[in-house]
């Protein structure tokens, strides 16, 4: 116990900052109807990312890694090198939730994800009760043709009523 | 905008430095902090206050869609050109000591640096126009958002 | 100069559509993009073909990018497994690129056509880049490029909700790309170094550390994520459903095959069959989730309305069949999985875009809009119904050839249940197929629909379809080409990590 609290928590502080940093991000997405929430969420998810690379990175008493004169540590580049990169990606992307989100207003009017499933829902489910009826109505075209016989594309088929 | 007289003169005095920086942070990321990303960003940023302070429409007329299409293509096209460049003088893909005899590695990540930020730029003043125009008036450029803004730069810097 | 081009294929299958894409975006015209796209794609297959056949001959082609040598610069490598998958994506994008010039126009306004060319230049390169590299990060870079420009892909669709199902496919698939992200770097943090042959070299020492089991767990989830794993699956029926008719049977027939492709690179090459398999329980939870996906998929296929939405969840299922395959660790499983994940991208492929072809001609997509075009449009529905056969697994078809092999190696490996599961799951999907033809065939054109447009569907859309079923019969008929180079791709995965 003595040791968890004078070497582990001080000693691995940066990884309990990751952790906190994603665990926030994850609940956001995950709990939050709010789309815009949600991309801020997931923007703060993977910041956390980005700090557990750049931190993995760092060495105790080291520079920046530029080269300077003398001979001092330098922290690794390459964690922060794939970073940017994946800086680029995360920005990339927050641009596109946006761009949706946008159109996502428009063309319902809201960005409650609630209010947005429930106007789809609202569609879908006329569209299954539509749909449901017009099988049943093929259904019955189909039985009353093959009994008939009347229905010259039906009779083709020589197929049980 | 009449009203806001320091804004105005203020993001006036401040935005040709930017553009200063915005090349200073370009041409010096090969050997110090900065590089095509960096310098796009802030390029960008440069930009996007002028179209803040004086309405997007002026920002459009300094700075039209068509060129920000064009500069976000070719941006890509620079820097894969080079690639292509390098495999034609018997190199590797971005074997950047093809391209010349001496500080091949330095001019080459110049150059693709280059494309990078033209890239990086023009997608970021794209992504602004595109928003700051939605329920303004009906553009055809408005929908670009989709294509345009999105998938350029996923790969350019590295 | 013809040796200095092969030396180049590597790396050119990659940066072609890269730089096509840009060029579209020039070009700005619907039909110069189509153009565009078509020389892109077709000149990436035959790359991949030629580094297929370049791979059978020397075991494994290897490009140092920016001749940088392997450990330190980015590595592209190509072995069978890569080539075999390289194959099916470089070949659907290019027997898309014959369909969607009519499916694209009848469903995106032409002024925004260029752009989807360019997205789906920009998606074909992410996923080739996928397959052919050898670096941890570079993948990661790549997967995303595909996701994104498949997010704007889907968001294209004709209907609104199109919007929300990409919008949650981006949630989603970046939750799931950050995973592999952490995944990535913990191994990293661990070893020092991305290159995936590297990597595998210097894993065995730190096997037993806490990170690098953490980091398998997380690019597992990451990429089951991404390759629609049953728990994981939700964005995939909304986003296959609402995607325009062409990028539906282009990204159901690569994307998900892609992320299976990555999973089973990183738990094989990466971590090694005895460590992922044997140390840790990873086949028996991945068996699991195939069966549950085979089984949930099939029964949610056959209560669907919609015909997209049906094949979507039978997506879902087949991904099951093909994880069963490749979580058994034995050559004949992996060989098994990976010739359905080839030939469930062909089926699919076609599937979609004989459907597709359908919903061109009637504007809608529920299996009663599709009533009678069995006289309408014979060939097409003829194409459905083989396609439909061959994902039943008919004998003579390529569904029959990956069933039976998958069938054999859960026998061998004795876990009869899954294969009885796998049998009730090909029974439940005659079913849903059996009711697509039932509309097809066995009832009545509607008298409100006659006077759309007759006829079947423009040549462009009925050449790729066939091309694609015609592949599937070849293979069904004369699967040996195939079922060796399966085997050739499994021995090196299963062989070397072991």
């Amino acid at each position: 116990m003595n040791q968890f609290l004078t070497e582990t928590l001080p000693g691995l502080f940066n990884y309990w900052i990751v952790i906190g940093l994603m665990m926030i991000g994850f609940y956001t997405v995950i709990a939050h109807d709010n789309l815009v929430k949600k991309l801020i969420g997931l923007t703060v998810f993977q910041s956390a990312v980005f700090i557990l690379y750049i931190s993995m990175g760092n060495i105790h008493g080291s520079t920046a890694p530029i080269i300077i004169d003398g001979d001092p540590v330098y922290a690794h580049p390459l964690p922060q090198v794939l970073i940017l990169t994946a800086i680029v990606v995360g920005v990339s992307t927050t641009a596109l939730g946006l761009a949706l989100i946008v159109r996502i207003n428009e063309a319902y009017g809201s960005i409650e994800e609630d209010d947005v499933l429930a106007a789809d829902m609202a569609t879908s489910e006329g569209e299954e009760a539509r749909e449901e009826a017009r099988s049943e109505q093929a259904e019955a075209a189909e039985g009353h043709a093959a009994n008939g016989a009347d229905d010259g594309a039906e009779a083709d088929e020589s197929r049980p009523a | 905008m009449r009203e806001h007289t320091v804004l105005r003169i203020v993001s006036q005095l401040v935005i040709a430095p930017m553009l200063l920086y915005a090349l200073y942070v370009q041409f010096h990321g090969e050997y110090s902090p900065g590089g095509g990303f960096q310098a796009g960003v802030i390029l960008a940023t440069a930009i996007i206050l002028y179209g803040l302070i004086f309405g997007v429409e002026a920002a459009r007329a300094a700075v039209t869609p068509t060129l920000l299409r064009i500069g976000a293509a070719g941006g890509l096209l620079i820097y894969g050109g080079t690639g292509v460049a390098t495999i034609l003088l018997g190199g590797n893909f971005l074997d950047y000591d093809r391209l010349f005899a001496h500080g091949g590695q330095h001019y080459g990540l110049i150059i693709i640096e280059l494309g990078v930020g033209i890239t990086v730029a023009s997608v970021m003043i794209a992504i602004f126009y595109v928003f700051a125009g939605r329920g303004r008036q009906d553009d055809p450029d408005n929908d670009e958002d989709h294509g345009r803004a999105d998938d350029y730069d996923a790969d350019d810097v590295s | 100069m013809i040796t200095a081009f092969f030396n180049q294929m590597p790396v050119l299958v990659v940066v072609v559509p890269l730089l096509a894409a840009p060029l579209c975006v020039l070009a700005h015209r619907a039909f110069a993009a189509w153009l565009i796209y078509c020389l892109a794609s077709w000149a990436a297959f035959a790359m991949a073909f030629l580094l297929f056949v370049e791979a059978k001959i020397a075991g494994q082609v290897s490009y140092a990018v920016g001749n940088w040598a392997p450990p330190f610069g980015i590595e592209l490598v190509i072995d069978t497994y890569s080539a075999l998958v390289l194959l099916l994506v470089t070949g659907v994008a290019a027997l898309t690129g014959l369909y969607a010039r009519k499916s694209i126009a009848s469903e995106i306004a032409i002024e925004r056509e260029y752009l989807v060319f360019a997205l789906m230049l920009l998606c074909l390169a992410g996923l080739v880049g996928i397959t052919v590299t050898g670096d941890a990060f570079n993948l990661f870079v790549f997967l995303e490029i595909s996701s994104l420009s498949s997010y704007a892909l889907i968001a294209m669709g004709p209907k609104r909700r199109a919007l929300l199902s990409s919008f949650q496919y981006l949630i989603m698939g970046t939750v799931g790309g950050t995973f592999l992200l952490i995944g990535i770097g913990l191994i990293f943090m661990m070893t020092g170094t991305l290159n995936m042959a590297d990597l595998a070299d210097r894993l065995p020492e730190v096997y037993a550390t806490r990170t690098v089991q953490a980091g398998l767990a997380f690019i597992v989830v990451g990429l089951s994520l991404k390759a629609a794993l049953m728990p994981a699956h939700i964005w995939l029926p909304n986003a296959y459903t609402y995607a325009p008719s062409a990028i539906s049977a282009f990204i159901a027939a690569t994307a998900t095959k892609v992320a299976v492709y990555a999973l089973f690179r990183f738990v094989f090459t990466v971590f090694g069959a005895g460590y992922a398999f044997g140390t840790l329980p990873l086949g028996i939870v991945l068996l699991a989730l195939a069966a549950v996906s085979m089984i949930a998929g099939s029964l949610a296929s056959i209560f669907q309305t919609d015909v997209k939405r049906l094949l979507a969840w039978s997506s879902v299922a087949q991904m099951g069949y093909i994880v069963a395959g490749f979580a058994l660790a034995t050559p004949a499983g992996v060989s098994a999985g990976l010739v359905h994940l080839l030939n469930h991208g062909l089926i699919k492929g076609a599937l979609f875009m004989a459907v597709g072809a359908m919903v061109w001609r009637v504007r809608a997509s529920s299996i009663n809009d599709l009533a009678g075009l069995g006289r309408a449009m014979p060939l097409t529905s003829a194409a459905f119904v083989v396609g439909g056969l061959s994902l039943i697994g008919v004998p003579a078809t390529a569904g029959f050839i990956s069933k039976w092999a998958l069938m054999s190696a859960l026998f061998d490996a004795q876990h009869y249940g899954v294969m009885a599961l796998l049998l009730v799951a090909s029974l439940l999907s005659i079913i849903y197929v059996g009711r697509v033809i039932e509309a097809l065939y066995f009832r009545p054109l509607p008298d409100d629909v006659s006077h759309h447009k007759h006829g079947e569907a423009p040549l462009g859309m009925q050449v790729a379809t066939w091309a694609l079923i015609a592949i599937n019969i070849v293979i069904g008929v004369h699967a040996t080409p195939e079922l060796e180079a399966a085997a050739r791709a499994a021995a090196t995965l299963v062989g070397g990590g072991a």
